[in-house]
This record gives structure tokens, C-alpha cells and sequence, in this order.
């Protein structure tokens, strides 16, 4: 039998301290789905990806009342859409709206993959894709777009920052009157993953097999509540306590993971290890940071703070999965974390802090909204140095800003649901302009010759 | 297959009896029960066999569910590998 205190401890988790399932996703290989012609290349998209996903929703509801553990989220990723837009001369919008017939018929809430990958360059239908990104946003609602431009491996394509601060600018524009959503659907990123499970940055790498259920965890309200019971506890012990917490959470995704795809009949691909918080009351990383110490988050300590949770949520989580992948860490969007929002509106957070946290967290700038005046080259030039420290520091960034169209600092989009509300956040007022404009790429740097 | 229903609440009359009698009329088997009350807040955990239960799994817990709303309770029932993979290496 059971211990009754695991038991009430479980239940008090997920009842209490919203400790659930952020993700199941279903990464599906579209490579062969190319074809010259682009209707046709929609309609093989469309027939492989609701067979194949026909029984996903169904699936995770199934599991959520089986384990009485809740499973926000069932999305799909597909391979990168740039690859199909390359063969299929024609206009790659078509794409995004054979995936949102999909996500439609389906169910699903989000298909991750309207996606390029151009951090050395840009090849067939790259430019095409990247630059129907704000178009395809705007005519659909449940997918989502990410952009890679830049590597260890490669270096930085500063063309591709420089176009993306104008796509992420006339995405935003063109969904003006619905909170600038556009923008929140594009992920621009450096060293991306080909599993993660995440939105809106998901996508299903080629080196990946054709299909694959990959699985995405939370609980930043598990670990805030653990670390409450120990108000004395020296950091070695907070790290310990972290690392445990995040034990249980993963064996949770991992059972979740391997039972979906028993069930789904495709292979279990990896958990993803994320603290990934919402706006609910308790769900949040920052007043993780606020429990380990800090009086509010952006506090001097911050970002010490934030990488010992980093690396004890891996180091915990770790051993708990047999394979563990996609972004795994704890995600800092400011929009999406009542502790986050509350710090920028209280001054204690600003960009600058935000820029400095992304450099031990586990992607970068997320859901942060801008003024709406921002110019494109500022936009490209934040893309710039957050891809700059994810090369240097051989991790994963990212950059999701809104440039919030009329709206000046100090405001608030509201987003609604999952993606709370973001408080506009200031900027640096001197021009990048010069620096953006002069194109070409940044050499990859020392640290990619490992070989 | 095993599964776990855990009742939370304010202690009153015929708990105990309530929960396992939906449990016999679905032919899920208790194999233990545990149960603590400190004051008034009631606290049981019991283990079930569902293999030769003679409803879907999901119906069983919708019943114990509703039987718990009635009664002011919360019921929870939950696949026992939940807690194996949570609090086990």
C-alpha cells in the first residue's frame, strides 16, 4: 500500500499548487509531403497530419482522467514549412492555412512549424516563408512561427536579425486590433531545438523520426511551495529540495509521455524539464526567486538565484526521465507570470535584468511587449544580443517581444487565458540603426571549434 | 489493474460506507484502506482493484466524483502508477 502522506502530497500538488502537464506534443514529419505543386504538397500535409493526429486530444484526455493530472495543453509540431515552401513555388500563406484545417480538425490548441532555419543562410524558400510570417499570423489563430538565426556552430545571420525586427513589426501591426497577437506567435531564436514541445517556438527538426510524442512539464507552484517550508535552509539545501521536487514533477511527464504514446502507437521522444509558469495566483518562477530570498524579482541576486534553479530543475529532473530533451529549465515570459508582471509594474525588473536572467534560464526574452513605436532595427538589434549570448554560451535563446502598436510605456496588453497581460517596458531611446543595416553575419566563435 | 481513491474532507457519517459501497456495485475490489482524522478533517486513502470491474474506469470515477459532491467531500481517484513513478526510484 501506498504511503498516505505521498498520496495527499500528490493530490495537494496538483489541486493546490497547480502542478499539471503544460504540453503533450506531437512532432510529425512533413518531408514527405513535398511536392512541386503547392496544393498539392497542402492536401498531402493536410491527409498525413489528420491521420496521424486524429486520436492526440482524445488520447490526453484519456490519460488526464486515468491519472487525475490535467494536460493543458495538446499541440502538434511539423517540419519546418520553409523546406515544403522551397519545392512548391508559390505562396507559402497557403501552409498556414492547411494547418489551421488541421488544428481544427483535430482539436489541437497549437501547430508549432510555420518555421525557417537560416542562421548561415538563406536557401530556397527561406525568404519567401520568413517574409509571409506576419500574413500567415494574422490569417490564422492556432499557428505559430519561429525563425532561427543563428548557432554556435555558425555564427549570427545578421541579415536574418535585420529582416526579423521588421516581420515581428508588421505582425504585430497587421493583428493591432487583437492585442498585437501576431508578434506572440513568432519566436525568434538561436541554437533552437528540434524537440521541443513549447510554443510558440515548436517544431519538428528533420534529424528527428517521422513522428514522435514529446512531452512538456511545469510546477513552478510545486517548487515555490517546497521551498516555503524552509525559511532557515542554507542554498545548498534550497538546491537540494529543488532537485527533488523537480524528481517528482518529471516522473510525472515521463509516465504521461510513455502511457500517450503506448496508447498513440509512435514513439516516445523526450520530457522536457520546464518550469514553465502562467498567470494564475502561484504558478510563478519569480516568486520562486522571491522565496529563495529576493524582495522582488530583478532584486541584485536575481540572476544567481535563477541559475541555481536552472541547473538543480535539470539536475533533478534528470534522472527521473530516460530521455530528456527540448529547452529544460525554467522559462522567464513576463507576461505569463502573475510574480514577473507584478516586478516590472512595481520597477524592480527591468529589460536590462531580463537580458542578464536569459543567460542562465533556459531560453530568453519572452513575451515582453514594447512600445508600439519601437523602430524594426531596435526590435533586430534586442534579436542581436540575445542571439549573441545564446552563441557564446552554447544555449538555446530566444527573442518573443510584442511591439505593443499605439501604446506607449507604462500601459498594459491585455492577452487573455495563458498568456496574461504584459506591462509595456522601456528601452534604451539610442538608435541601433548603423549597426543592423550593415548586414552580412557574425563569425561563429571560438567556442565551435570543439572538433 | 489498481487504483487509488483518496477522500478529503469535514468527517460526518457513513463515508467509509458511501465510497465502498459504489465500489461494490461496480465489482471494484478495496484492498486496503487507510484513514485519519485529526479534528474534524477526514482523510482516507484506499486501494481498489478495477480489473474485474464491471464499468469503464471513467464512469467509476464520475460516480465516487458525484458521491463526494453530495456528501461535501472531495474524491480523487487516480491510477495507482501515478504514485509508483512519483514517489518511487
Amino acid at each position: 500500500m501506498f504511503n498516505s502522506k505521498d498520496i495527499l502530497e500528490t493530490i495537494k500538488m496538483i489541486q493546490e499548487e497547480n502542478l499539471d502537464i503544460r504540453t503533450i506534443t506531437m512532432g510529425i514529419s512533413l518531408l514527405d509531403c513535398i511536392d512541386s505543386d503547392i496544393d498539392k504538397s497542402c492536401g498531402k500535409v493536410y491527409e498525413k497530419m489528420m491521420r496521424v493526429a486524429q486520436n492526440h486530444v482524445k488520447t490526453g484526455e484519456e490519460i488526464e482522467k486515468r491519472y487525475g493530472i490535467p494536460i493543458i495543453n495538446k499541440r502538434l509540431s511539423v517540419t519546418p514549412i520553409s523546406m515544403l515552401a522551397a519545392a512548391a513555388k508559390g505562396d507559402p500563406v497557403k501552409f498556414a492555412l492547411t494547418l489551421q484545417r488541421v488544428a481544427e480538425g483535430t482539436g489541437v490548441n497549437y501547430i508549432g512549424g510555420y518555421s525557417a532555419l537560416v542562421q548561415k543562410g538563406f536557401a530556397a524558400g527561406d525568404r519567401e516563408l520568413i517574409n509571409s510570417i506576419p500574413e500567415a499570423l494574422a490569417r490564422t489563430s492556432n499557428v505559430c512561427s519561429s525563425v532561427n538565426v543563428g548557432s554556435t556552430r555558425a555564427g549570427i545571420n545578421m541579415d536574418a536579425v535585420a529582416l526579423m525586427g521588421r516581420v515581428i513589426k508588421q505582425a504585430a501591426e497587421m493583428t493591432k486590433d487583437n492585442s498585437c497577437f501576431g508578434a506572440a506567435k513568432i519566436v525568434v531564436f538561436c541554437n533552437a531545438v528540434e524537440d521541443n514541445p513549447f510554443m510558440a517556438g515548436a517544431f519538428h527538426g528533420v534529424g528527428e523520426a517521422d513522428c514522435v510524442l514529446n512531452v512538456g512539464v511545469s510546477g513552478p507552484g510545486v517548487v515555490r511551495s517546497a521551498l516555503s517550508k524552509m525559511p532557515d535552509a542554507d542554498i545548498g539545501e534550497i538546491a537540494e529540495q529543488i532537485k527533488k521536487t523537480a524528481f517528482k514533477i518529471t516522473r510525472m511527464g515521463q509516465l504521461v509521455g510513455t502511457q500517450a504514446s503506448k496508447i498513440l502507437g509512435i514513439p516516445f521522444g523526450i520530457v522536457d524539464l520546464s518550469l514553465a509558469p502562467t498567470p494564475a495566483v502561484g504558478d510563478s518562477v519569480a516568486h520562486i526567486l522571491e522565496e529563495i530570498g529576493l524582495e522582488s524579482c530583478g532584486a541584485h541576486g536575481t540572476t544567481a538565484a535563477l541559475a541555481l534553479l536552472n541547473d538543480a530543475v535539470k539536475k533533478g529532473g534528470v534522472m527521473a526521465s530516460s530521455n530528456v530533451g527540448g529547452l529544460s529549465g525554467a522559462f522567464i515570459p513576463v507576461s505569463e507570470d502573475a510574480g514577473m508582471i507584478d516586478a516590472v509594474n512595481r520597477g524592480s525588473l527591468s529589460i536590462e535584468k531580463l537580458e542578464a536572467m536569459t543567460a542562465v534560464c533556459s531560453v530568453g526574452l519572452d513575451m515582453i511587449a514594447v512600445p508600439g513605436d519601437t523602430s524594426a532595427d531596435t526590435i533586430s538589434a534586442i534579436i542581436a544580443d540575445e542571439a549573441a549570448i545564446g552563441m557564446v554560451n552554447s544555449k538555446t535563446t530566444a527573442v518573443r517581444v510584442i511591439p505593443a502598436i499605439g501604446m506607449k510605456e507604462g500601459e498594459t496588453v491585455e492577452f487573455g487565458g495563458l498568456f496574461g497581460s504584459a506591462p509595456i517596458m522601456s528601452l534604451s531611446k539610442f538608435s541601433s540603426s548603423k549597426f543592423i543595416s550593415r548586414g552580412g553575419r557574425i563569425p561563429a566563435p571560438l567556442q565551435s571549434l570543439k572538433n | 489493474m489498481r487504483a487509488v481513491v483518496a477522500v478529503i474532507g469535514k468527517d460526518t457519517v457513513g463515508i467509509l460506507a458511501k465510497v465502498s459501497a459504489i465500489c461494490a456495485q461496480c465489482n471494484a475490489n478495496v484492498m486496503d484502506v487507510t484513514q485519519t482524522v485529526m479534528q474534524d478533517f477526514f482523510a482516507m486513502t484506499m486501494l481498489i482493484d478495477i480489473t474485474s470491474c464491471n464499468v469503464d474506469y471513467t464512469v467509476l470515477s464520475d460516480r465516487l466524483k458525484a458521491a463526494g459532491d453530495e456528501m461535501a467531500l472531495q474524491i480523487h481517484v487516480m491510477h495507482e502508477d501515478i504514485f509508483n513513478s512519483m514517489h518511487n526510484i
